[in-house]
């Protein structure tokens, strides 16, 4: 297999972990929304919570994860871009 | 003074600038203690600001071409950050998205999950590829990959129907706002709203509307940060309130047990002459509906909102203007991070604005208030009059109740720092920062789809061989129609806010979603696949939202139809996308896998170094 096609696997595979982390943020935690609205944090009921704040901060976190994942891997495989590019 | 030097300067440059527009905030609240009046003030506030916006426009003229398409491609990370916040949070976000909460509750809410999450699509499947692709529009990127004029002239189509659609509501809520602060007509304010977008836009292309949009993105988190935490602290919330109102949560809970949530019959609102637009409170505000058709309603919304966002031209391109594929991918991180700071304040805002209307213990509160004595505050009285608030005494008691009292969503924001006692600087500041908020979209959306039209239709369709110098002119002649026709249209207010702006993320997720992705991700992808898919999603998209609505079904089908699966008009995208796909995939599976040069153009997007597939110029 050439360095591209390694790369790209990894890539690939990377996107498909973030994604499933987007997905669990996004959808399946509001499946069980009123389920989870009996539990509470900081106060709040978690479901409110969660479409107010939490899910909103989980993906901030996510992106600036996944951006540096991402140049970890562009690293491995020589794919790292100049700053001055 | 654009030159050189000038990116390194950036932090220099808007420190200073945000440091003066505190100092001018100061200023405003001193001559508001002189005894300048309350309107006297919010003309200087929009004025002032705009006369900025219009000088860095000017600042940025530019006769290059790379500069007016794509902003010269050095917009460093954190500022495209800010810029694409501006972008993003239109006049919609700023004024309407805190009333929504008010009114809607959890429900509403997952318009809040739905304009967030779709970042995450943006980062991993589009950003970095479309940026490393080097193209100047969204439909350059989709007319070189698939090759030819027609999948180029459908990919136009679908940006021009979707930005054009959110355009005319960002004109719109510029119009409102002009027309409130500066105390004239809707009508004249929509023209003096469009004169401040074509200022900030028409010499310096996307460079003029990069600079700009960061100004606009500063002006406008202070506008609506300062409220928050100042009305928190005066309503008893704590000084943090994104952290604190968990017992004000619980409060509102506890209120609308006790005053009840009623359901006004159409009839009743009707018979009590309830101007258009205005809503009550009738559903929870942190309570969850039952039921699996609530779940899904809530879904449905989301994936629309997220996958509209993902395809959304005039967000796309703000990638292309970073100098690296890697600058592209944390760009759309600190994008985020910036609506984030907005977008998180919003649901406090509700609560807070909640509370102080509904709380009998607080001196704001006037539910449960006899209605004479309501009647006579004085901010219930200015509304009134504009008919942005309303009394109904349905049961004839004299004592106003929940279900009783109208409001229009736009209040929660614009009104609530008079409400809860904030002198009206502050009032100033939120009107300054609405502006800001749907200027700097309009201004997005404008160029999206002017440089669409110019770049390519006029220049790779029309006249291939223009030069640098008539590309520009055309391009700049454009904008003034797109604009004009905008004005125009939203002159006649045809339709509230909210509801276009979900159908322009409908639209772009029905027509451009898949082929942006399948382009990057899928190698099998073919020209007649793209043109099949872009068509058949669009047209079954826009067929579907013509059934759906009231509106426009009564005079089309004959009647009202019930929505197919709880997919009402605004959610026809979860029509036009999938059948986009499935044609697509079906169409590019009977036809000629595409030529080695294609796939080999793929392999070279998917790899962040190496030449851009399209030159720096072209």
């Amino acid at each position: 297999m050439s360095n591209k096609d390694a790369y790209w696997n990894k890539t690939k595979n990377h996107m498909i972990v973030t994604l499933v982390l987007w997905a669990f943020f996004s959808l399946v935690i509001f499946m069980f929304g009123s389920e989870l609205n009996t539990m509470s944090f900081l106060g709040y009921p978690l479901a409110y919570y969660m479409t107010a704040q939490g899910s909103l901060l989980a993906f901030v976190i996510i992106l600036f994860w996944t951006a540096n994942k991402q140049e970890k891997i562009d690293e491995e495989h020589g794919f790292s871009e100049r700053e001055d590019d | 003074m654009f030159k050189g030097d000038f990116i390194q300067n950036l932090p220099k440059i808007y420190g200073t600038y945000t440091g003066g527009f505190i100092v001018f905030i100061i200023l405003m609240a001193l001559a508001e203690q002189a005894g300048v009046s309350a309107k006297n003030i919010g003309v200087m506030f929009v004025a002032f600001t705009v006369l900025i916006y219009a000088l860095i426009g000017y600042l940025s003229r530019t006769i290059q071409v790379d500069a007016y398409y794509v902003a010269g491609r050095q917009v460093p990370t954190v500022f495209n950050g800010m810029a694409t916040a501006a972008d993003w949070m239109s006049g919609a976000s700023f004024v309407a998205l805190a009333g929504g909460v008010y009114f809607g509750g959890y429900t509403y809410m997952a318009f809040l999950v739905g304009w967030t999450g779709g970042y995450v699509l943006v980062a991993t499947l589009m950003a970095p590829y479309l940026r490393k692709f080097g193209c100047y529009t969204v439909p350059d990127f989709i007319g070189t990959r698939y090759g030819g004029n027609a999948v180029r002239a459908a990919a136009v189509f679908v940006l021009f129907i979707a930005s054009f659609t959110y355009v005319t509501a960002q004109i719109n809520a510029t119009g409102t706002i002009a027309s409130r602060a500066l105390g004239i007509p809707f009508e004249a304010g929509v023209w003096v709203g469009l004169i401040s977008i074509l200022i900030c836009s028409m010499l310096g292309g996307m460079r003029a509307v990069t600079w700009t949009q960061v100004a606009q993105y500063i002006v406008l988190i202070i506008a609506y940060l300062i409220p928050v935490f100042w009305i928190s602290s005066n309503v008893g919330g704590g000084i943090f309130p994104h952290l604190m109102l968990g017992d004000e949560v619980a409060r509102l809970g506890e209120l609308e047990q006790q005053f009840g949530l009623v359901k006004n019959s159409a009839a009743d609102m009707k018979a009590a002459g309830v101007p258009g637009g205005l809503k009550y409170i009738s559903g929870t505000h942190s309570g969850v509906p039952e039921g699996g058709m609530a779940v899904w309603k809530y879904l449905s919304l989301a994936i629309c909102m997220m996958v509209g966002t993902a395809s959304l031209p005039h967000i796309l391109m703000r990638y292309f203007t970073t100098p690296t594929v890697r600058a592209a991918r944390k760009s759309v991180a600190w994008s985020l991070f910036f609506i984030f700071l907005l977008y998180s304040s919003a649901p406090m805002l509700a609560t807070l604005s909640k509370l102080a209307l509904m709380d009998p213990n607080l001196p704001t509160g006037i539910i449960g208030k006899s209605i004479s004595e309501v009647q006579s505050i004085e901010w219930v009285q200015r509304w009134s009059e504009v008919k942005q608030v309303f009394i109904a005494d349905f049961n004839g008691d004299g004592i106003l109740q929940l279900n009783e009292w109208f409001m229009r969503g736009d209040v929660v924001v614009l009104a609530t720092p008079e409400v809860a006692g904030l002198p009206f600087v502050i009032s100033g500041l939120v009107f300054a920062g609405g502006m800001a908020a749907a200027m700097s979209t309009a201004d997005g959306l404008v160029l999206a789809i002017s440089n669409a039209l110019s770049h390519d239709i006029y220049y790779k369709i029309i006249n291939p061989k223009a030069e640098t110098s008539k590309r520009l002119l055309v391009a700049r002649v454009l904008l003034v129609i797109i604009g004009a026709a905008g004005a125009y249209i939203a002159s006649f207010r045809l339709t509230s806010i909210l509801g276009s702006v979900a159908w322009a993320f409908d639209f772009a997720m029905s027509g451009l979603f898949f082929p942006l992705v399948l382009g990057v991700w899928w190698k099998r992808a073919t020209r007649e696949g793209a043109i099949a898919g872009i068509i058949s999603g669009i047209v079954s998209g826009t067929v579907y939202l013509t059934w759906v609505f009231p509106k426009f079904s009564v005079p089309l089908w004959g009647g009202v139809n019930t929505p197919f699966l709880g997919i009402d008009h605004l959610r026809f995208g979860l029509i036009g996308a999938p059948i986009c796909l499935v044609v697509m995939v079906v169409v590019s599976l009977m036809t000629k896998e595409p030529s080695p040069a294609t796939q080999k153009l793929v392999d070279d997007t998917r790899i962040p170094t190496g030449k851009a597939i399209l030159g720096k110029q072209h």
